[in-house]
């Protein structure tokens, strides 16, 4: 059949209504992107909880450490007493604290997908690349700030614990207060990294997958490869990579610099950020 | 000037070898109820997306006001839309979900409790949305549309797993809001329901535009009033019906279905010529066989009928 299409009847006893809302005066839209996913970070459960529990395990990981290694120094041998890097060791619950700040990362982006909350979003902020952006912006901030509190409280208590023959670290130390800062700077590009590893898979079995697939199974199965291969790729991949920024002494050495290797890791995370910026603008949702 | 105004031209939408949405054409005004019309998987909701700049097309454009959905700064002040009521984060507050949305468009605090207000969920401004029922999640998704203060309304299937009286406060509120001249867009399958609510109908089937007609017009075109005769003799009446310029068609149940004549001329035929009719009656029909006639062919989804 036929298309049939006829002048739509005019009702000149309906005139156009005046709306009256405007937006704020000195609205900005970056401003308002920012305050409202500082609204939505705050508003559910699941952030606050991640956070503090990431808070809590960087904390609590310095303490129960430096317990631990004062009460098992003597039953250390002297390679292992040689090797100890009470920074490092203080700041070992950045090591578990990744699985929370990750996971809030990538459920940050699938969460809203999942829900099918992202087409409200950007239908109320269709600059898709500058809610992306911004988003990465507002958790990225709250996860360095808090994630560096956490990382010199670690330190302080677990320096606390180092008493004795234990050797402890003092923040004026060569590299130390480089290593406590690099707490918080790892935490927060594993956050970024989870951010747009969410937004490109838009799903959060798949997120999770690739984030802890490449920050915690690729070591382990890069291990496996015959000879030294796996010895001399490691120190490339990201997770080992970033790492080397709250360490004092390079655990092999093959070990990228410090700066390097967090460059590196920063690399990757700016690879797959990008990917997700162009990947969101060209993708129904 | 183009204000509350969509306008679509040549708006296409391919996924592969499917077309969902096949060169529309159509402009929505303002002051009117619009009742997007069209059978389950018509194109209709990809549609929408495309007017809310989700879906991108694949050709021609659709504009709001004039402009790209994504050129525009403060959607939510032109064109608020609910296209799924549990498009929500179920720990999120009804308070805290507009209050999110408010901000992103710059849009004061105090407007959120007015819309509250306004769809009734004053009560449970502050419970987690996961435990609402369906008609609350609708109202909620209403409320967000209506945050802007926007010109122009989107609603998909709003009434679909309603009770009666949700259905009946939408469809009122549908109707209040294109009398303030707001513009009107709603889609849905179930034509009873557009011929209660929409005054203006644009039908599509298979992705194509098949009318964009006033509600009045589709049933008067869609009527064609007929007579349905029953006759002993069916064969020989049916010829005779067509010498006086009647068109006949014979249906399998053994009616015959008479248009061009009315139901006194047959009647008198009859008589003249010695027939003996067992039923003789008016068919006026509805709009739901208008809407019937126009989309068969464009169904995408039908089960077979039983035999």
């Amino acid at each position: 059949m036929s298309a049939h299409v006829t002048e739509p009847p005019r009702r000149p006893e309906h005139p156009q209504v005046r709306t009256r809302l405007r937006p704020r005066a000195g609205a900005t839209r970056l401003g308002a992107t920012a305050r409202s996913e500082w609204i939505k970070l705050w508003s559910v459960r699941s952030a606050p909880a991640a956070l503090a529990a990431a808070v809590l395990v960087v904390v609590v990981g310095g303490f129960v450490l430096g317990a631990g290694y004062r009460s098992g120094w003597a039953s250390l041998s002297p390679g292992d007493r040689r090797s100890f890097d009470p920074t490092f060791t203080s700041l070992r619950g950045v090591q578990l604290a990744q699985l929370f700040v990750g996971s809030l990362g990538v459920l940050a982006l699938t969460g809203e997908y999942a829900t099918g909350l992202i087409r409200t979003t950007l239908a109320a902020t269709p600059q898709r690349a500058q809610v992306l952006a911004v988003k990465a912006l507002v958790l990225g901030l709250v996860v360095w700030a808090l994630c560096t509190a956490a990382s010199f409280a670690a330190f302080a208590i677990g320096q606390s614990q180092f008493t004795g023959p234990v050797p402890h670290a003092s923040p004026g130390g060569p590299g130390v207060l480089r290593a406590v800062l690099g707490g918080g700077i790892f935490l927060t590009l594993v956050v970024l990294f989870g951010m747009a590893l969410g937004a490109l898979t838009r799903s959060t079995p798949l997120g999770l997958a690739s984030l802890f697939g490449v920050l915690l199974v690729l070591p382990v199965a890069v291990q496996l490869l015959p000879g030294s291969v796996g010895e001399r790729v490691d120190p490339y991949l990201p997770g080992e990579a970033g790492s080397q920024l709250w360490r004092v002494v390079p655990p092999s050495p093959h070990s990228l610099a410090p700066w390097t290797g967090a460059g590196l890791f920063a690399l990757y995370v700016a690879v797959a950020a990008g990917a997700a910026l162009v990947l969101v603008r060209r993708r129904d949702v | 000037m183009d204000t509350h105004v969509i306008e679509a031209r040549g708006l296409s939408k391919r996924y592969g070898a499917t077309t969902a949405v096949d060169r529309l054409d159509f402009r929505v005004e303002p002051g009117r109820v619009t009742g997007f019309l069209g059978p389950n998987g018509a194109g209709k909701s990809t549609t929408m997306r495309m007017i809310l700049g989700l879906d991108l097309p694949t050709s021609g454009s659709v504009l709001v006001n004039g402009r790209d959905y994504q050129g525009i700064v403060w959607p939510l002040h032109e064109i608020g839309a609910l296209l799924d009521a549990r498009a929500v984060h179920p720990g999120r507050t009804a308070y805290r979900h507009l209050h999110s949305l408010a901000a992103a468009n710059g849009i004061p605090r105090p407007r959120v409790d007015a819309v509250l207000e306004q769809v009734g969920l004053t009560s449970v401004a502050h419970r987690r949305v996961g435990g609402f029922s369906l008609g609350m999640s609708q109202r909620l998704g209403i409320a967000g549309a209506l945050l802007g203060d926007p010109g122009i309304l989107l609603f998909d299937e709003p009434v679909n797993g309603l009770d009666p009286d949700g259905i009946l406060w939408i469809r009122t509120l549908m109707r209040s809001l294109a009398a303030e001249g707001r513009t009107v867009l709603v889609s849905s399958h179930l034509m009873s329901e557009m011929a209660l609510t929409a005054d203006h109908l644009l039908v599509i089937g298979e992705g194509r535009l098949l009318a964009d007609t006033s509600l009045d017009e589709l049933i008067a075109r869609g009527a064609g009033d007929r007579v349905e005769v029953r006759a002993v003799e069916r064969a020989r009446l049916a010829a005779e019906l067509r010498e006086v310029g009647a068109e006949v068609t014979l249906e399998p149940d053994g009616t015959l279905q008479v248009t061009g004549v009315g139901s006194a001329a047959i009647g008198e035929l009859a008589a003249a010529r010695g027939h003996v009719l067992h039923q003789l009656r008016d068919v006026t029909s509805s709009l739901e066989e208008a809407y019937f006639r126009l989309t068969e062919g464009s169904v995408v989804y039908r089960a077979p009928v039983p035999a």
